[in-house]
């Protein structure tokens, strides 16, 4: 019906968001400074956000689309408190390397 | 409930109240409150009990007013089939013992005013003792067997408490703890007969039980014997028989008006009761009634034996009052329940007598209860010499005083009854002329020749001892001339007739004549040795040293039963229990445990790593597996015939 709907099959929008997702979480395991694991969060987070609205399109339903503002709240709020941790972190001990922030171990 | 001014229920819950009062508040009470609660309890009940007898007493001869039956509304148990309530019955049977109970009971509280008066738990003795008769006194009007045996359980504890009660003293504690175990042994036995009633009767109502046997009049023998010698079992534990008997003369470590009370007029009689209220099972099982009179009549020459040579007071009564059991038992084995009764009441007044004599001696002689170190008590302790007096010769069977009549009783219904009959009666003669022997024996020892101690000043009891004792003496004077054949017909509805109760008189008085004689025999035996020549039982001792080491040590039962019994206990406590299964198995149990999570946990633990990306990797690991279960496990049936992405395309040109 719609001009997108006949343009660019659902598959395709699956497959970026499937991509972009797949970055994040390569990204969220080999990375080393914390601020890009933290991107790296928010990378997967909005790939799932784009298979959220494709579907919505798709069955013209309008509760993924809803969804998507929670999670970009929810990403925001975490971006403010995931932020503001890092810099106290990097007050602290002078480093943003995952592998050196490990003091809860026993 | 019944026409009466008093209702059944007052008689235990006055004793509770003040069992209450005197147990919670005691200590802060002034004493003369604590005195008067504690004798208006007993008191009270006397007088309710007295009022519900007027109902048989009213007009002679009774047209009774059939068995009085208080219930509580609210059933006690029902389960089932099973129907159990709080249920008093005053009949004849549990009337004359109430009357026993309350009466004996309130001279006893009474004459522990005096004897108890300057201990520091006086109020605590007092609760204990109102405790007691709470308990008794249920026991007595119970209505089921069940409610008897929390009676009989009850003054089972206040038994305990009261032997105990100078705790402080390592005898006394050991003595309560003997009681109470020795105790459980038989109580095995009763409550094994009680679950055998509810399986055989489906009821544990007296009157149930008795009316089904007497609809099924051919039933004898078999489950009743069982059933029959189960409660004989729960009946020697309580009324001190053998092999059971050994706590009672421990028990003396208790207060003298507690050893009156408990251990001689009431709560060791009732066995006895428990018998004669569950007679209708008895008399149908005739091996268990020939055990029960071989069991009294055993127990009633053996203990009369060991009397014979014991030294301190307190246990030569302890011993009699086993002895007069035995004869009580006795009188049940041949089915003369209401002589075993009527020595039961005798018994309840000569031995209150003899023992709160014997307190006021020890009272006298400061403490001290060894009879060698007695001697010439009678002119300073006249009231005291003269009560004595009455009791040493109405245990000895003399004319015309209470017991007298009893054991006159029970000798001739055991006589007339066959050849195992004639054998019980020369036991009983046998153990009347014992009888005689020691009491005489305790007379003399304690009241005649010169004191054997310098420096003792004994001094004559105050008036609230010597009050009950009077009034005791002149019950053990008079308490018999009621006689046998007028007190059976009135226990009759209860417990049936006896028929040598009205036998031949001619027999029954060549019988009393032997009777006396035997009993004047004890007396000339016991004068000749004890009178003034203190050195004649030395030299009789040291004549046969054997004998008399093996009486003075009461027959080794004591160390027989420690050496059989206790000492395997202790073993298997400390090394199959202790050792094998506390230490082994529970401890190993318990460590293998410890030891499973311990190492387990150091296991676990180097997943901790403390490494950010670790977490992260383990984290997507477990996604990922968890994803592909999802996947794997509906691909199955969504794809089955079309595939994902056929079916993708059907919704996409649906639109």
């Amino acid at each position: 019906m719609s001009l997108l709907a006949h343009d660019v099959p659902l598959t395709w929008y699956l497959l970026l968001s499937a991509v972009l997702f797949s970055l994040g979480v390569v990204g969220f395991l080999i990375k080393r400074n914390l601020i890009t694991v933290f991107m790296s969060i928010e990378l997967m987070l909005n790939a799932v956000n784009l298979s959220f609205v494709a579907f919505a399109y798709q069955w013209h339903e309008v509760k993924g689309q809803i969804f998507v503002f929670f999670v970009m709240m929810v990403a925001a709020a975490e971006a403010a408190v995931g932020l503001a941790i890092i810099i106290a972190v990097f007050r602290v001990r002078a480093t943003l390397a995952v592998d050196r922030i490990d003091l809860m171990k026993l | 409930m019944n026409g009466y001014l008093f209702h059944l229920w007052y008689i235990p819950a006055l004793p509770f109240a003040g069992f209450l009062i005197n147990g919670l508040l005691g200590g802060r009470l002034p004493k003369w409150l604590v005195t008067t609660i504690a004798l208006l309890a007993p008191l009270g009940s006397f007088l309710a009990v007295l009022g519900n007898s007027f109902g048989f007493f009213g007009d002679m001869p009774m047209p009774s007013p059939l068995p009085i039956v208080e219930t509580c509304p609210h059933p006690w148990l029902a389960i089932a089939s099973l129907h159990v309530d709080f249920s008093f019955v005053l009949d004849q049977l549990s009337l004359v013992m109430l009357l026993v109970v309350t009466g004996v009971g309130f001279l006893i509280h009474v004459y522990s005013v005096g004897y108890m008066r300057d201990d520091p738990g006086y109020a605590r003795y007092f609760s204990y003792l109102n405790l007691f008769l709470f308990f008794m006194t249920t026991l007595v009007l119970a209505g089921n067997v069940l409610l008897m045996f929390v009676g009989w359980e009850g003054v089972g504890l206040a038994s305990y408490l009261l032997i105990g009660f100078w705790f402080q003293k390592q005898s006394a504690a050991a003595a309560g703890k003997k009681a109470f175990i020795v105790n459980r042994i038989g109580d095995f036995g009763f409550l094994i007969g009680i679950f055998l009633l509810l399986a055989n009767f489906g009821t544990l109502t007296f009157s149930e039980i008795s009316t089904k046997l007497a609809a099924n009049p051919v039933w004898t023998g078999g489950v009743l014997t069982v059933i029959c010698l189960c409660l004989l079992m729960g009946a020697a534990g309580k009324s001190a028989q053998l092999p059971l008997y050994v706590w009672l003369p421990d028990a003396m470590e208790g207060p003298t008006p507690v050893s009156a009370l408990i251990h001689a007029a009431t709560m060791v009689t009732a066995g006895v009761y428990l018998i004669a209220r569950t007679h209708f099972l008895f008399d149908r099982a005739p091996i268990a009634l020939a055990t029960v009179a071989i069991v009294g009549a055993a127990t009633a020459i053996f203990a009369a034996t060991i009397a014979l040579a014991q030294n301190d007071i307190k246990r030569v009564l302890a011993y009699s009052t086993i002895s007069q059991l035995g004869y009580m038992f006795l009188a049940c084995g041949v089915a003369a329940y209401s002589a075993a009764i009527f020595h039961l009441v005798t018994h309840a007044f000569f031995k209150a007598l003899l023992f709160l004599a014997a307190g006021s001696v020890i009272h006298a002689m400061g403490g001290e209860q060894d009879m060698r170190k007695m001697g010439g008590l009678r002119k300073k302790l006249p009231v005291t010499f003269w009560t004595m007096t009455v009791a040493v010769f109405t245990i000895a069977g003399f004319p015309p005083l209470a017991a007298f009549f009893s054991k006159d009783a029970i000798l001739y219904a055991a006589f007339a009854q066959g050849t195992q009959g004639k054998i019980l009666w020369f036991v009983g003669i046998l153990t009347a002329m014992l009888t005689a022997l020691y009491m005489f024996r305790l007379w003399y020892m304690t009241f005649f020749g010169e004191s054997r101690t310098a420096d003792a000043h004994p001094h004559e009891s105050p008036w609230s001892m010597r009050a009950p004792l009077i009034i005791l003496a002149l019950l053990s004077v008079c308490g018999g001339w009621i006689g046998i054949v007028r007190f059976s017909a009135f226990l009759a509805p209860s417990v049936g007739l006896h028929p040598a109760v009205s036998g031949t008189p001619h027999l029954e008085l060549i019988l009393t004549i032997v009777a006396v004689l035997v009993a004047l025999e004890g007396w000339l035996i016991a004068d000749k040795y004890y009178r003034r020549k203190t050195e004649r039982p030395a030299q009789l001792a040291a004549a046969m040293p054997a004998g008399y080491k093996f009486l003075a040590n009461k027959y080794y039962v004591d160390e027989i039963y420690n050496v059989i019994l206790v000492k395997p206990l202790f073993a298997a406590s400390q090394y199959v229990l202790g050792w094998v299964i506390d230490t082994g198995i529970l401890g190993g149990a318990a460590w293998l445990l410890a030891g499973t999570a311990n190492l387990s946990g150091m296991i676990l633990q180097r997943w901790q790593s403390g490494n950010l990306r670790s977490y992260a990797a383990w984290l997507t690991a477990a996604a990922a597996v968890l994803l592909l279960f999802v996947f794997y496990g509906s691909i199955g049936t969504y794809l089955g015939a079309h595939g994902i992405g056929l079916q993708l395309n059907l919704h996409w040109m649906g639109h």
